[in-house]
């Protein structure tokens, strides 16, 4: 098959791919290399289901070509809990039934992770701003707000 | 489609000049690849500018500020020198979309996709912003307010680049702001939007201003009947009334789901009052 060759770095490990130049990080995530953890909810930019984290930044998945993976450092949501040590964040969540259906669950851990990275210790208000580009049509948001919240405060230790 | 990713601006250009068919300027994607997925789009290059050099940082020069096309308005966010200068200008570009968009969008994104209601332009025309353009023949610099001519679409030629965009260094006693109005608090296309930008004498009066709307008529707005109506005041009452009545006066506006008419044109003298109010402050007046 003809493409563009692409070699990158997903969670820790060097990766090698043919993309099409049409086809987005989502597509490739998904369906060349099988990391069906983040989701399609919209494709244009809005849902944050595809959320991954590129070079050290949270960005929709969606909204990134494959080719423009070339070099990078990609994390995915398969790179979050360490073999069968799940993140705080993971736990925080099952422990605050955080989620219903889960098709916006790794998008919203990425994104909590992404602002946990740059702001250990947000206020309400912080996290609500930080995770304004994830929506989910189940919680409420309300339980994913003190699921991150209580992740933080563990992560920060206490 | 065939995607290139050139280090330099010369091959950019000649990459845009040499092809035959549709090619588009990646810069963050925001725009350009939500639009891809539509049914009608059709691209036969797609030049990333994001590797090209001397594009990916912000430059403080004796004049001013010199930011690069490929920086990120979450990058603009984390710069403590250019926040301090031009806080209007840099809260403007943070405003656009959510964290994931911020990782990824642009300024000059922002001002070549040319949506009447894009947040950072007015910012940026308010405080007489320019942009470097490149092309096959040279490198122009133009007014902002000169690159978007009617909605989506702008006065480039076909192979020409914003190379960055310039803002001066800021002479005491500056101050600049920009407020938006949306029906929610966060990821939503402004309905209206107000930049002002002003300096102040020692004694606290506007010495100079510059306003700006966006979302109110097919392009960005200069108003400078509004900027003069407060020179020479310390924004008054009576003055920001007036600066208010001219705001709305100079907009012409579409109805939609979004606001009407005349809502559009009474938030637009709302807003710019407001603005204006918190430029005077970030400058020091009492
Ligand atoms: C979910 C979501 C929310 C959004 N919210 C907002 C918002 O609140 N406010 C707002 O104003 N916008 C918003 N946008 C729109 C978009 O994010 C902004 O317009 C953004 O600034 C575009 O920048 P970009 O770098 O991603 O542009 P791109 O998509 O890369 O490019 C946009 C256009 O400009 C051209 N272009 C880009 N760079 C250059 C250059 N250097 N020289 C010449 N041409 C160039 C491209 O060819 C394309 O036509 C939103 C978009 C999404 C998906
Ligand atoms: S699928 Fe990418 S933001 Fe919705
Ligand atoms: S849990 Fe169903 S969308 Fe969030």
């Amino acid at each position: 098959m003809s493409g563009i060759a692409v070699s990158t770095t997903i969670n820790g490990d060097e990766v090698e791919y043919l993309c099409q130049a049409e086809e987005t990080l989502l597509d490739v995530l998904r369906d060349r290399l099988g990391l069906t953890g983040a989701k399609e909810g919209c494709g244009t930019g809005d849902c944050g289901a595809c959320s991954v984290i590129l070079d050290g930044r949270l960005v929709c998945s969606c909204l990134v070509l494959g080719a423009e993976a070339q070099g990078a450092r990609v994390e995915t949501i398969e790179g979050m809990a360490q073999g069968d040590t799940l993140h705080p964040l993971q736990t925080k969540f099952l422990e605050h039934a955080a989620l219903q259906c889960g098709v916006c669950t790794p998008g919203f851990l990425m994104a909590a992770k992404a602002l946990l990275d740059a702001n250990p210790d947000p206020t309400e208000e912080e996290i609500r701003f930080g995770l304004a580009g994830n929506l989910c049509r189940c919680t409420g948001y309300d339980k994913i707000v003190r699921a991150v919240q209580d992740a933080a405060r563990e992560m920060n230790g206490g | 489609m065939q995607y290139e990713r050139p280090g330099t601006l010369q091959d950019a250009s000649r990459l845009l000049v040499e092809t035959q068919g549709t090619a588009f300027i990646l810069a963050g994607g925001t725009d350009l690849l939500v639009r891809s997925k539509s049914d009608d789009f059709e691209a036969d290059l797609v030049v990333d500018i994001k590797s090209v050099d001397g594009l990916e940082d912000v430059r403080e020069t004796a004049a001013g500020f010199t930011i690069g096309a490929a920086v990120s308005c979450a990058e603009l966010g984390a710069h403590a020198e250019l926040k301090a200068a031009w806080p209007g200008v840099v809260e403007a570009a943070n405003l656009i979309g959510s964290a994931q968009i911020q990782s990824r969008c642009t300024i000059a994104g922002n001002l070549c996709n040319a949506s009447p209601a894009a947040d950072s332009v007015p910012a940026l025309v308010a405080a007489g912003a320019r942009a470097v353009v490149t092309g096959p023949d040279g490198t122009r610099t133009i007014p902002v307010e000169d690159v978007p001519v009617a909605p989506g679409e702008t006065s480039l030629g076909k192979a020409e680049i914003i190379a960055a965009i310039e803002l001066d260094k800021r002479p005491p006693r500056s101050g600049d702001a920009y407020l938006r109005f949306i029906p929610r608090t966060e990821m939503d296309i402004a309905v209206v939007g107000a930049g002002v930008n002003l300096t102040l004498d020692e004694a606290g009066t506007v010495k100079s201003a510059r306003v700006a709307l966006g979302a109110v008529a097919p392009t960005v707005v200069l108003v400078d009947e509004a900027a003069d109506a407060i020179v020479g005041t310390k924004l008054e009452d009576a003055a920001l009334e007036k600066l208010a009545e001219l705001c709305s006066a100079a907009c012409r506006p579409i109805d939609d789901k979004r606001g009407t008419v005349d809502f559009r044109k009474k938030v637009a003298g709302v807003l710019a009052r407001r603005a204006a109010r918190i430029a005077y402050d970030r400058a020091g007046g009492a």
